[in-house]
């Protein structure tokens, strides 16, 4: 894994160098400029696979989402995202952890609309929705892990 | 036209009575809300009919951005001024509608161009409704 570089997220002039090579990284939610990092990092994944326009703004809705999630709901984490696979199918792998309160109930919380911080609650289930993959584990005073996955298929 | 730039800040352009902006780069939550409030103080101090807001550059809008733009809408329209978003991109509009956000109350235009004619139609509505009373 490639350790962190600390480059300046602002603006949109680091996106190339940003996603060079976004396989194998680590990437830390702790801001809402990070937030941003992630979307960016996002993006360069899903071109680096040759993803189409739509799957990638799927994917990169979800990313945002998800690190939103991590940032307000579990006080901050981490995004963990790399690309596997061979030529034929390619993917990209999104892991969002932190070591937050962790979800109660996660029927509930996957349910449009139901949210505890005053937010539309569409950010887990449209994640959910926008994924070809989409995996959670949680449990009160566990944290959260959320992965998610899409991928691009050449025959 | 007269503009006004700070760093950080996104930029408001006036056209007549016509609040312009375009957002540019990738949006930091903190950005949009000075944005929000920027654009309450400009639309009361200019009273400005309508707020054009060119999205053409965004290529993820989540719900937190859309929230906001609805926000901004709610906004103007007590301020007595109407919003129209233009240029969202379809992969953009498709995302939302998959995410689940419907935009309701939100208005929407392919381009600036026909995002004027709608604020103007407005403009002139209201004013037709105004002379008959
Ligand atoms: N990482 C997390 N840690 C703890 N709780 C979480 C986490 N992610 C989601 N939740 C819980 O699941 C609920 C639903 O999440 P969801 O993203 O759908 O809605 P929201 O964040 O409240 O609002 P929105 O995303 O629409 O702004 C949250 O309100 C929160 O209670
Ligand atoms: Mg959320």
């Amino acid at each position: 894994m490639r350790p962190e570089q600390g480059r300046p997220t602002r603006g949109g002039t680091d996106r190339e160098s940003d996603g060079a090579d976004a396989a194998g990284e680590v990437i830390p939610i702790h801001t809402g400029a990070d937030v941003s990092r992630v979307r960016r990092v996002a993006t360069a994944a899903m071109a680096t696979i040759g993803a189409s326009k739509i799957e990638t703004t799927r994917m990169v809705t979800a990313a945002s989402e998800l690190a939103r999630n991590t940032l307000e709901h579990g006080g901050g984490g981490e995004m963990r995202i790399a690309i596997v696979g061979r030529m034929s199918k390619r993917k990209v792998e999104m892991t969002f952890i932190d070591q937050g309160p962790g979800i109660p109930d996660i029927h509930r919380a996957l349910t449009d609309g139901y949210s505890t911080g005053g937010g539309l609650g569409l950010g887990l289930s449209g994640a959910k929705r926008l994924c070809k993959e989409f995996e959670i584990k949680s449990a009160p005073g566990e944290g959260t892990i959320v992965k998610v996955a899409s991928w691009t298929e050449r025959p | 036209m007269t503009h006004y730039l700070e760093p950080s800040r996104i930029p408001i352009f006036q056209i007549g009575d016509c609040l312009l902006l375009t957002i540019q780069v990738d949006l930091e939550d903190r950005m949009i809300m000075t944005l929000k409030d920027d654009l309450a103080e400009r639309i009361a101090k200019s009273h400005a009919k309508g707020v054009l807001i060119d999205i053409s550059a965004l290529d993820v809008v989540d719900s937190f951005i859309g929230r906001m733009l609805a926000n901004i809408s709610a906004i103007a329209r007590i301020l007595d001024a109407s919003t129209v978003i233009v240029g969202m991109r379809p992969a953009v509009a498709i995302t939302l509608v998959e995410l689940g956000m419907s935009l309701q109350g939100v208005r929407t235009a392919l381009d600036v161009d026909r995002g004027m004619e709608l604020i103007r139609r407005d403009t002139s509505e209201e004013a037709g409704r105004l002379h008959e009373a």
